[in-house]
């Protein structure tokens, strides 16, 4: 049974860090300015071994934040039941200072596309996004976290922009946000828009985290930029700046460095923590 | 003009089909490649778990022939579940239909071999039981049952899968030779050990998962195998922490069992 | 087997089994750590995780595939069956308490 006297109903306003099961030992030894970490949830919903043994072990020392991948809030269809009932397993057993999701779909005809896949802001998805997260809300048993996705194409029917379909979630359902940052500049480049006019529309008062991560380039068929959220590399400088607009609006948030497919070494990965660490210390009091 | 996600869906699949109409860039052009990106996000991201969930498969095979299999598998077989450590259950079965791939007929138990490690990897936590409480009357000992650890596996094949799955993941492992191999996967502490039993071993534990006793699942062995070598199939057991309770006869008590 | 053949047997065995496994015991308190994996072989048996992540790298892969010379079952030659009877069979997968 884990200690939950202590304040980890929430998220520390400190860098954190995707944990790689190849940092155990380094986490542990040499945390530099990581003050929490955090997991997807489906890669603890095994019945034991190493995987549970490691995150009992970091719970004890780190906040943690249970980021979910799998729960195709956007489906057309009704939710995964035994996702559900797993997810709530996990929180119930963890206590994770954080609960996040995306606003995204990954499940259609019992078919799990491990992508997140985009939605057309329209009212019909809203009420079903809404409808969604109110059930997740109160099996979970908590508030959760919903994230704003990386977008590579447009639907021609949206009638809502991006910032507003998010209030209008948060409004209805009362759940937080978490700020993808990169997800902000990857869309506004490929879709045309400015990142922060992104921001000065978005409810900054919503969010309970914020997410960096490094994105690849690429074209489109017409040679128009197209960026690709790859999770495989180092934050770049017009993200980081964006950072210091989004902090010097919202104060300080917790800031997950996402490093996703060619893990580098624990050193590359803290020293990415320490980054954000400088840009939450710059922001004026 | 909507698109729906099961439109979505089948174009995701399907490269050749057409890109769902209602999909735009920001001056609504057609999305053309932007759609793409979710193409090979599925495609790559599950054919490179399959290069994960089946490393020795793919080590058989080659990465190009590993790449072009799970091109395919991915599109007939997409998970069925967000938990992707399980993925490609039904694999086996999907490489013992390929036409291509019938003169090797042990892939499609190398590859039960690598699932069973998987699920081994992430089954439940179990206490096993002090060595010494087998060291009571031998008389008592026969009529007693054993049960196993949740994350013990035992597979049973005509191909020598032991011996292939240690030349295809230890250095200087000898050539496999031609012979039915009976495996056991224990997990000490949290990495799933693949053993070779020796000839009567599997019958002995199947006969106890069965509820037999000692004694009984012994006599079972040594019919099929006359020179059974109990003391090594106890002994991969113990070292592997795969036998959590002894019951002895007349203990009507439940087995301590740590729930999941 | 007569009885008391059998239970000879079984307490040699035991008493076998019991001596083998005194020094690895001890030998695997010592390595209790979460966080060490048997040398060399991190975490290969966890399987594929999870992605949030999308890629750069193109799927050319259609429907089509044809089997290439590659790999190590170049170098196997493991025929039919030693005794030139064919193999049958399959294999009795014995597991227990699958997670869904």
């Amino acid at each position: 049974m884990l200690d939950t006297s202590r304040t980890n109903n929430q998220l520390p306003a400190l860098p954190g860090v995707g944990y790689k099961p190849q940092h155990f030992a380094e986490i542990l030894e040499a945390p530099g300015p990581v003050g929490w970490l955090e997991i997807h949830a489906e890669n603890y919903m095994g019945d034991g071994g190493r995987p549970l043994a490691q995150l009992r072990h970091l719970s004890e020392r780190f906040p943690i934040s249970v980021h979910g991948v799998g729960l195709s809030i956007g489906g057309e269809g009704a939710l995964d039941a035994d996702h559900l009932a797993r997810l709530k397993h996990l929180v119930g057993w963890l206590n994770p200072a954080s609960f996040s999701e995306h606003l995204a779909w990954s499940t259609h005809d019992s078919h799990f596309l491990n992508d997140l896949l985009p939605l057309p802001y329209t009212d019909a998805t809203l009420t079903r996004v809404c409808d969604h997260i109110d059930q997740v809300q109160d099996v979970v048993g908590r508030r959760m976290l919903l994230e704003n996705p990386s977008s590579y194409l447009a639907f021609a029917e949206s009638s809502w922009s991006e910032p507003d379909f998010l209030r209008e979630i948060a409004r209805r359902t009362g759940c937080g946000l978490l700020l993808d940052v990169n997800n902000v500049f990857v869309s506004a480049t490929n879709l045309d828009f400015l990142p922060q006019g992104y921001i000065d529309a978005y409810p900054l008062e919503h969010v309970g985290e914020i997410h960096l991560g490094g994105h690849d380039e690429d074209t489109d068929d017409h040679g128009h930029p197209l960026l690709i959220d790859s999770h495989g590399r180092e934050v770049v400088d017009p993200v980081w700046a964006l950072l210091d607009y989004v902090l010097d609006r919202s104060g300080p948030k917790p800031i997950l460095i996402e490093w996703d497919t060619d893990v580098p070494d624990w050193s590359v990965l803290r020293a990415e923590a320490a980054r954000a660490q400088r840009a939450l210390e710059r922001i004026p009091a | 003009m909507s698109v729906s996600q099961t439109q979505f869906h089948t174009a995701l699949l399907d490269p050749a089909s057409a890109v769902p109409q209602g999909l735009c860039d920001a001056g609504a052009q057609p999305a053309g490649r932007r759609f793409d990106v979710y193409r090979n996000n599925v495609a790559v991201s599950l054919t490179e778990a399959m290069h994960q969930a089946f490393p020795v498969i793919a080590k058989l095979l080659g990465t190009q022939n590993m790449d072009g299999l799970a091109g395919i598998y991915l599109r007939q077989h997409p998970p069925t579940s967000p938990l992707m450590m399980f993925y490609g259950e039904t694999f086996p079965e999907f490489l013992a239909g390929m036409q291509q791939l019938s003169h090797l007929g042990y892939l499609p138990d190398v590859a039960r071999l690598e699932l069973a490690l998987r699920h081994a990897y992430h089954a439940a936590d179990s206490t096993p039981i002090d060595p010494q409480v087998l060291a009571i009357d031998p008389e008592a000992l026969m009529a007693a049952r054993l049960e196993f650890a949740p994350a013990m596996r035992l597979l049973r094949s005509p191909w020598p899968i032991h011996a292939i799955w240690r030349f295809n993941t230890e250095d200087d492992a000898p050539k496999p030779a031609p012979e039915a191999q009976d495996v056991l996967i224990t997990r000490p502490e949290y990495d799933p050990i693949p053993q070779l039993l020796p000839p009567g071993g599997a019958d002995w534990i199947i006969a106890l998962q069965g509820s037999a006793t000692i004694g009984a699942a012994y006599e079972a062995a040594a019919e099929q195998t006359p020179d059974f070598d109990l003391g090594a199939t106890l002994a991969l057991l113990l070292q592997g922490g795969a036998i959590i309770s002894l019951t002895e006869q007349g203990q009507d008590n439940e087995p301590t069992r740590l729930d999941p | 087997m007569s009885n008391t053949a059998k239970t000879l047997a079984i307490a040699g065995a035991v008493a076998a089994a019991l001596a083998g496994t005194t020094t690895t015991a001890s030998a695997q308190a010592k390595e209790k750590c979460y966080g060490v994996s048997l040398a060399g072989k991190n975490d290969c048996a966890a399987g594929p995780g999870t992605t949030c992540a999308g890629t750069s790298t193109v799927d050319y892969q259609g429907n089509a595939w044809t089997l290439v010379d590659a790999g190590t079952c170049e170098s196997m030659e493991l025929p039919a069956q030693a005794d030139g009877s064919a193999r049958k069979g399959s294999l009795e997968a014995l597991e227990r308490d699958l997670p869904a």
